[in-house]
């Protein structure tokens, strides 16, 4: 069976990998967090990871519509798991975010400055090094990241960059999709993890599921 | 993503959010039939799954003029436009995966000058998301992109 095939086992949503990956979900986002949480000093709450294999079409809308401009920050993956990382946050969730750690009045929406996008970007760093060391400790395998990458923009185009990552394999995306809220809802997010097909195999694996 | 379609005056045609991909318009002003195909990668043949024909800008191009003959437009008075092909992320390294945008803009320009279609106008490259709208009726292809002016071309 072609490994392409393997991937396509997800479509049977009653498969156990599901369950699987969402435990990963569930692991790697727990520890981003915790992590964020001390970072701003306030509670944050995480949702039950999502878990889906969608068309390219789909891909934009898992954060509302493919307009919605949004702070994406991307890292790409090596070593013994290849892919990439993406955090995405929603326009005014980055903005709360924000102040929040610069001190400055939470429903402040002026265009942000240079301090503020690299802040942001340290964030991004802080959060899913801890979601990847977190999964890197579960699965006893070397994940690397790159420095991270930020872009603000439509969900579409930022998107667009791990769509074509996955159109070179498949038609198909694997998401893994983390979401987490401040108590009050003010500062929301997704984790997008993106394994490569094979790292996807090693990943499953390296956690006792066999993959044909 | 991955997808193509065409139109007729009095209707338009728009994608939402094109990144690195291309969003290739081709246009019979006469019979003001337009079609549009949003493409994510520039070349079928140097990819093992490549079914999806509208994932790839050469197989993409081929299949929408195809369509637009069918239904009545002339190849003869084909004209294109093209929008996309942006570099969403600042990347440092050289890797040819992540300069993905450029590659399907200028793969996009080599199936359309080898099929003998004019490019009449584009806005492509730079670093940031378009959304597009074509109208057949005028000709004209509308560009919104975020903190930036509507554009026509």
């Amino acid at each position: 069976m072609s490994n392409q095939e393997s991937f396509e086992q997800l479509n049977d949503l009653n498969n156990m990998r599901y369950d699987v990956l969402r435990e990963i979900g569930n692991i790697g986002a727990g520890n981003a967090t915790t992590a964020l949480s001390q970072l701003i000093n306030s509670r944050v709450d995480m949702t039950v990871p999502k878990v889906d294999l969608l068309n390219f079409q789909e891909l934009a809308d898992v954060v509302g519509s493919a307009e919605d401009i949004v702070v994406g920050i991307l890292f790409n993956l090596s070593g013994d798991i290849q892919g990439m990382m993406m955090f995405m946050m929603e326009y005014t969730a980055a903005h709360h975010l924000v102040n929040c750690l610069t001190g400055k009045e939470k429903e402040n929406m002026e265009a942000f400055t240079e301090f503020d996008l690299s802040a942001l970007k340290e964030i991004g760093n802080i959060i899913s090094g801890a979601y990847l060391s977190a999964l890197s400790t579960l699965i006893n395998l070397n994940i690397k990241e790159s420095i991270p990458y930020m872009s603000v923009d439509m969900a579409g185009a930022v998107l667009s960059v791990p769509a074509i990552a996955f159109g070179e394999l498949g038609d198909k995306a694997l998401l893994i999709q983390s979401e987490f809220n401040q108590t009050d809802k003010s500062v929301s997010g997704f984790f997008i993890l993106i394994p490569t097909e094979e790292s996807y195999g090693k990943i499953m694996s390296s956690l006792g599921v066999q993959v044909i | 993503m991955a997808d193509l379609k065409i139109c007729c005056s009095p209707d338009a045609i728009t994608t939402l959010g094109l990144g690195s991909c291309v969003g290739i318009v081709l246009y019979d002003p006469i019979e003001k039939i337009a079609g549009l195909a949003h493409v994510m990668l520039p070349d079928s043949t140097q990819i093992v799954c490549n079914e999806n024909i509208a994932k790839f800008a050469d197989t993409a191009i081929d299949r929408l003029l195809q369509i637009m003959i069918e239904n009545g437009a002339s190849k003869n008075r084909m004209i294109a436009k093209i929008a996309g092909g942006a570099q969403m992320f600042a990347f440092s390294s050289e890797n040819p995966m992540l300069c993905i945008g450029k590659r399907n803009v200028e793969a996009s320009k080599n199936k359309l000058e080898e099929l003998g279609i004019r490019i009449v106008a584009e806005d492509t490259g730079d670093s940031y998301g378009r959304t597009i709208e074509f109208y057949p009726e005028t000709g004209e292809l509308l560009i919104k992109a975020v903190g930036k002016e509507k554009k026509i071309i």
